[in-house]
């Protein structure tokens, strides 16, 4: 892991709590949208906290795949879970909303998990494939030298 | 009534959710390190690969039933239940499926920390 590798990781985070939040407060501005009325959630892209927010969420799906390309699916879900706390954090000190005791266990929780993860390797690495009754001089005399 | 259709719905989520992660993470190590390729290829090509990818254009329509089901699953059931509950099995099948179809080291380390993390999930959103 590098630290180029961390920066992709913390975007993902970053741009998923921000998009989602953003498209939250544009839709809430937007009012609700009956089901009978579909088309009209076309317009509500025209709210700028809208458009913005999907622009971050596209970021997001942006970093994600990259963050895939050379990372575990159990290691990117869990090491960007982090968002969740964010926003949290975002609700109880900008916004002064409440956050329960029960809450605070839940964050203690994610934030437990990720430093779990985040200690362990990235990637998987299988070793490479060999054909049936051919094994290599490398790995007999691992396991010769282990017996011994 | 109303309870059958919101899980059957919050299980429709899961399920897709989880098909589409583990489609795109397939994709993805297929396309390669999207760095190194993009130092060779430059920006363009590295998007043409990546849209060429059977398994990342059904992963992204399995991303967009999970979607849909997210809009059914809130006309039937409350935000509160149905965000979190989503989430967090999303997690555990998530864990699972990488074993299962990606064969992912998923150790014991690995299985806490999606343990903990569905967990704090469902409390904080609860």
């Amino acid at each position: 892991m590098t630290f180029r590798k961390y920066l992709i990781l913390a975007g993902v985070t970053i741009f998923a709590s921000t998009g989602d939040a953003m498209l939250s407060h544009g839709m809430k501005q937007t009012g609700s949208i009956s089901i009978h009325q579909l088309p009209s959630v076309i317009f509500a892209v025209l709210n700028p906290w809208v458009a913005f927010g999907i622009l971050l969420l596209l970021a997001f799906f942006a970093t994600y795949t990259t963050a895939l390309s050379w990372a575990d699916l159990t290691y990117v879900l869990p090491a960007t879970s982090l968002g969740y706390v964010l926003l949290a954090l975002v609700a109880r000190f900008i916004l002064h909303e409440h956050v329960s005791p029960l809450r605070w266990l839940g964050i203690a929780l994610i934030t437990g998990g990720v430093g779990f993860v985040a200690g362990g390797p990235a990637l998987t690495t299988h070793p490479p494939a060999v054909p049936i009754g051919h094994k290599p001089e490398a790995s007999n005399a691992a396991v010769s030298g282990a017996r011994l | 009534m109303k309870t059958l259709y919101t899980w059957s719905a919050i299980l429709a989520i899961v399920f897709a959710s989880v098909v589409g992660d583990v489609l795109l993470s397939r994709a993805m190590k297929q396309v390669g390190d999207v760095h190194a390729l993009w130092k060779e290829l430059g920006t363009f090509a590295v998007i043409r690969r990546t849209l060429a990818n059977p398994n990342f254009l059904l992963g992204v329509t399995a991303m967009a039933v999970a979607f849909f089901s997210l809009l059914f699953a809130l006309s039937w059931g409350d935000v509160s239940l149905v965000a979190p509950a989503a989430a967090s099995l999303t997690f555990i099948g998530n864990a699972v499926a990488a074993k299962v179809f990606l064969h992912e080291k998923v150790d014991q380390r690995r299985w806490i920390a999606a343990i903990l993390v569905a967990g704090g999930v469902a409390l904080l959103a609860g």
